[in-house]
């Protein structure tokens, strides 16, 4: 796109420049999850960090792996991982959008100059039990930006609720540049010489091997296997919390009976707050990430895939109750 | 009198959501004031009331409303005037009863009542202002409006509304009504267009300099005005292609409209080749992705160019940004059609077939390979009943008709299933005729729609509907109430809308025994499908209700029949003669179920020569035989006239017949006179459900 006078970010400037952006609107800026995620809603500082009432604001770019969305880097539009610049605002501040807007005068965008549109896009993640109402924000055409208002996590309704604001950065930077492909796409430029690395120079590699990872080579059986380790030890986790928290109750409910004020119960709250839970969230992705190979591979079948995608629902509601729960008890102690 | 003017300032408000919500909030609001007796004698709410909507806003103009309501003055009985006065002085009871109404000791009066006499006062209830009950009231109409999906947002407060309310405003005259909602008090500063505007909040001097004041900010606040604004330049900006329009799209007019603030319209162009892939493609990557009109040349095929409604005004300097940004859009998502329909070719459809067994339709009715199966057997008996049929594309047709499901661009295009397996099945060499079929196998989508094209499709579209429809109510699940996930009314109304609108020698009875597995399956499904035949004669026939009841119970087994009657009916029920035969047909039914006659099975009544009762049996008979010859004729006009012609035998009949003869024998001839004359007469409809004047 001719911006007079000036050349369009590079990828890594959009980057800096949004997190930028925000970090003087208060938000925490975090690193990438290390872990392989779907989407930047499923980090944990998003999907845990709606929950409960603790205001946060954050934001983090997010390496995002679909692995059924690979192409071997022949398609100009599609991603096996895209990048996705993830805000949570809780709660949001009032006027939210405008704020928003101007996120996108920060990296070069002349709102006069393009059609910008809120269009109704609701957010649902059956398996996460989560759902918002929202938008996609289109710009001349162009789905640029998710906007969600959290409305449930884990089954559980929020409150207060967290606005969630995803860009999806390489389309971003197709627009800012002009260019067709995502590989054209300038990663960067040498101040010296000026000379540019492409999406693809850094990239393509990543695309054409774990496409041909995620549909040829990935071991079908072995995946499974790895899916149910990664299942029993999540639940093994959750049922030990289970116990954690019956012991709770019960230390609980006999210190309210206790007549004799020189009894003193006591509940190790170090130990609560000390339990893996996030260990066990991370184990519930993991589960995640194989289903989505094993889909990818097409190794599921649409009936199994039910059965499957019901018991990881299982495992991630399980571990959003689990740390509501934990948050609460912290609270308390 | 002062005009009120109300404005809710949201974040955008989904588009289908606006149009209702617009309306729901006018009637609520004139509801209120009525109620409330804030409305002068003769309000009329076409010229006295008028609503906005943009994306960001709603809002409502009401025109003399009325600065207070009148005040309200009732008499207030009290206690008994030998408790209340002592001596004709007033006691303790009647000063706290005075107190109580306000009134003086003294202006209390004495009514007579059965009981005896009472002091009483006239209490006057003094009148709210309007702002006063405004201010109140408003608030809670807001609050009970009905929305699809909506939405929390105020920590700590239960309040659901379907986006963050961010302004009000609330005057009436020029006045401020301070109306709370949505964690905001109403004042007189609104918002422009987010960017044409300042951005700044400004004021609304009164009611009536809103529409215009809003204008001068760039938000053009009626919706029919938007819409009028949006067609002509759709229409204008198309002159710039030689011969080109734009293709008509009433829904997706109405979407754009409630898109915008400021709507203006692009012109943009794609690479001709890729013009190449089917014009369906083509559409609704346009349509449904991009909301983009399409254009066609004067040889009504698509042309290379689109239109898309902004939401802003087009500039010498923006346009060439706007219009490249579009393009790029449009450009990608052809170049991703284009991809997927390249890639599905590498797999033509009849090598999906096994591919169908991996995919399930419904957990205990199996995948869609046994499904596909299914079908076959059911498509192949039902052309067995039907001439001319193609049995041999007929069953390609149905073997490959599932095959699309597992094709990328219909997992892009859901909308587009079926189409595309017909798309792949031409371009993949299967038969012309069975190509087809699978390409109208899902028509009709809706009532508005057609039917399939060829005798296969439709066939292959009942047997597959007839077999999911028979699927679920085999496993005992039927729609119930609102609740219908399975979508089987509408594969039901599809049936009924085919058989109604092709030529297929087809009954219901005839598809639902064939799919039905038991017979208390096929009880089930029949008294379904009478629902929509019922359905399909209201609201496709647009017949009256008794109409309907009346050629309903003459049977509904042949869906075209039962049309033809019911049009016959409707054609004739104004009529004089028929409405009195038809009057006279509910008095015989009322006699005959008073005597709980029955008529046996075999019966002979003879009457004397010459008598009433021997002309109406006389005219009868040879009636019958002329409704009889018309009705296989499917003549149901001319039948009806002949029935209307028993007019004159019915009124002498009844005018002079005693039917509940105390001379039994007479009695029973008269009954059984009557009861043939019913049972041959109820062919057509049942008269007796005809709602007659007078």
């Amino acid at each position: 796109m001719p911006i007079a006078g000036k050349k369009a970010l590079t990828f890594q400037e959009l980057l800096f420049t949004l997190q930028k952006f925000w970090a003087e609107r208060g938000c925490v800026l975090q690193q990438p999850y290390d872990l392989e995620v779907g989407a930047g809603t499923m980090s944990p500082d998003t999907f845990l960090r709606v929950l409960g009432p603790k205001p946060i604001r954050i934001a983090y770019a997010q390496p995002s792996r679909r692995p059924a969305d690979g192409r071997y880097g022949e398609n100009p539009n599609r991603l096996f991982r895209h990048t996705q610049l993830q805000v949570i605002l809780k709660p949001p501040p009032e006027f939210v959008q405008e704020v928003y807007l101007q996120s996108l005068v920060a990296i070069g965008i002349d709102l006069a100059e393009h059609d910008i549109k809120f269009e109704e896009d609701n957010w649902e993640w059956p398996v996460g039990g989560a759902w918002g109402v929202g938008w996609q924000v289109m710009l001349d055409g162009q789905e640029i930006t998710q906007f969600t208002y959290f409305q449930q996590c884990g089954g559980m309704d929020l409150d207060p609720i967290s606005g969630e604001i995803t860009y999806g950065l390489e389309r971003i930077a197709q627009f800012l540049q002009d260019v067709d492909s995502i590989y054209d796409i300038v990663w960067s430029r040498d101040p010296d010489t000026g000379a540019e690395l492409t999406y693809g120079d850094v990239r393509l590699h990543e695309e054409e091997q774990f496409s041909s990872y995620s549909f040829d080579y990935a071991d079908v059986p072995k995946l499974w296997q790895h899916l149910e380790l990664y299942e029993t030890e999540c639940k093994d986790l959750l049922s030990k919390w289970n116990e954690f928290s019956k012991e709770h109750e019960r230390i609980t409910k006999e210190a309210e009976s206790l007549t004799d004020p020189r009894v003193v119960l006591t509940y190790d709250y170090v130990k609560n707050r000390r339990f893996p839970t996030m260990g066990a969230y991370e184990l519930a992705l993991k589960c995640s990430h194989t289903f989505n190979l094993l889909d990818a591979r097409g190794a599921i079948s649409v009936t199994e895939r039910v059965g499957v995608m019901a018991r990881i629902r299982t495992l991630i509601v399980g571990v959003a109750k689990v740390y509501a729960e934990q948050e609460r008890l912290k609270a308390r102690a | 009198m002062a005009d009120l003017l109300f404005e809710i300032g949201l974040e955008e408000v989904p588009a289908r959501m606006i149009a209702a919500a617009e309306a729901e909030l006018l009637r609520r609001t004139v509801a209120l004031l009525g109620r409330e007796r804030l409305l002068p004698v003769g309000f009329d709410e076409l010229s006295g009331a008028k609503s906005y909507s943009t994306p960001r806003r709603l809002a409502v103009l009401v025109k003399g409303v009325l600065a207070r309501q009148e005040d309200v003055s009732e008499e207030v009985v009290g206690p008994a005037v030998k408790i209340a006065f002592k001596d004709g002085v007033a006691g303790p009871a009647a000063e706290a009863f005075a107190k109580k109404n306000g009134v003086a000791v003294g202006d209390l009066k004495i009514v007579t009542t059965p009981k005896g006499e009472y002091i009483a006062a006239t209490s006057v209830k003094p009148g709210r202002s309007a702002a006063e009950v405004i201010a109140s009231e408003l608030a809670k109409e807001v609050g009970a409006m009905y929305w699809a999906k909506n939405m929390r947002w105020i920590p700590n407060e239960a309040l659901k509304f379907v986006r963050p309310v961010l302004w009000l405003v609330c005057l009436l005259g020029e006045d401020v009504v301070p109306v709370s909602f949505g964690g905001r008090t109403a004042g007189r500063a609104t918002f422009g267009h987010r960017v044409l505007s300042t951005g700044e909040a400004f004021e609304i001097v009164s009611p009536d300099s809103y529409e215009a004041q809003l204008a001068g900010e760039y938000v053009m606040v009626d919706v029919e005005a938007r819409r009028h604004r949006i067609r002509k330049a759709l229409d204008k900006v198309t002159r710039a292609v030689a011969g080109a329009r734009w293709r008509e799209d009433e829904p997706l007019v109405d979407q754009v409209t409630h898109l915008t603030e400021w709507p203006d319209v692009l012109l943009g162009e794609f690479e001709t080749a890729y013009l190449e892939l089917p014009e369906e493609v083509l559409v609704t990557v346009m349509r449904d992705h991009q909301k983009y009109f399409a254009v066609e040349s004067a040889d009504r095929k698509l042309a290379n160019y689109f239109l898309a409604v902004l939401n802003i005004a087009l500039t010498e300097s923006n346009a060439p940004v706007i219009k490249q940004g579009n393009e790029r859009v449009l450009r990608a998502r052809f170049n991703d059609a284009r991809f997927f329909w390249e890639f599905d070719q590498r797999t033509p459809l009849v090598e999906r077939v096994k591919l169908l067994e991996n995919v399930t339709f419904q957990k205990d009715l199996g995948s869609y390979a046994e499904k596909s199966e299914r079908v076959r057997v059911l498509a192949a008996k039902l052309a067995e009943v039907v001439p001319g049929v193609d049995t041999a594309a007929l069953d390609e047709a149905a073997r490959l008709a599932k095959t699309d499901l597992t094709a990328e661009l219909v997992k892009e295009f859901t909308e587009l299933q079926g189409v595309i397996g017909g798309l792949y099945a031409k371009a993949q060499g299967v038969s012309s005729v069975a190509a087809e079929a699978i390409y109208d196998q899902y028509t009709p989508a809706s009532m508005d729609d057609g039917v399939p094209r060829s005798v296969e499709g439709a066939l292959l579209g009942i047997a597959d509907r007839a077999d999911t429809i028979a699927g679920m109510f085999g496993l005992g699940m039927e729609p119930t109430g609102s609740k219908d996930p399975f979508a089987l009314r509408r594969a039901a109304n599809g049936i009924v809308k085919i058989l109604a609108e092709s030529e297929l020698p087809l009954t219901l009875s005839t598809v639902v025994g064939l799919a039905a597995k038991d017979e208390a399956t096929a009880a089930k499904m029949m008294a379904f499908f009478r629902e929509r035949v019922e359905f399909y004669l209201r609201e496709v026939g647009g017949q009256a209700y008794d109409v309907v009841a009346a050629v309903m119970a003459a049977g509904a087994d042949d869906v075209r029949d039962v049309i033809a009657r019911s049009e016959a009916v409707s054609a004739a029920r104004g009529g004089e003669d028929f409405a009195a035969v038809s009057a006279a047909f509910k008095r015989m039914k009322n006699i005959l179920a008073q005597a709980k006659y029955e008529l046996p099975e075999t019966y002979d009544c003879w009457f004397e020569t010459g008598s009433p009762e021997a002309e109406l049996g006389n005219k009868a008979s040879e009636v019958a035989r002329q409704v009889d010859r018309l009705s296989r004729e499917r003549n149901y006009g001319a039948a009806l006239t002949a029935i209307a012609s028993l007019r004159a035998e019915v009124d002498m009949f009844f005018d002079k017949v005693m039917v509940m003869d105390t001379d039994l024998k007479m009695r029973e001839a008269k009954l059984m006179l009557l009861a043939t004359i019913v049972r041959n007469f109820s062919g057509i409809a049942d008269f007796s459900e005809i709602v007659t004047a007078g």
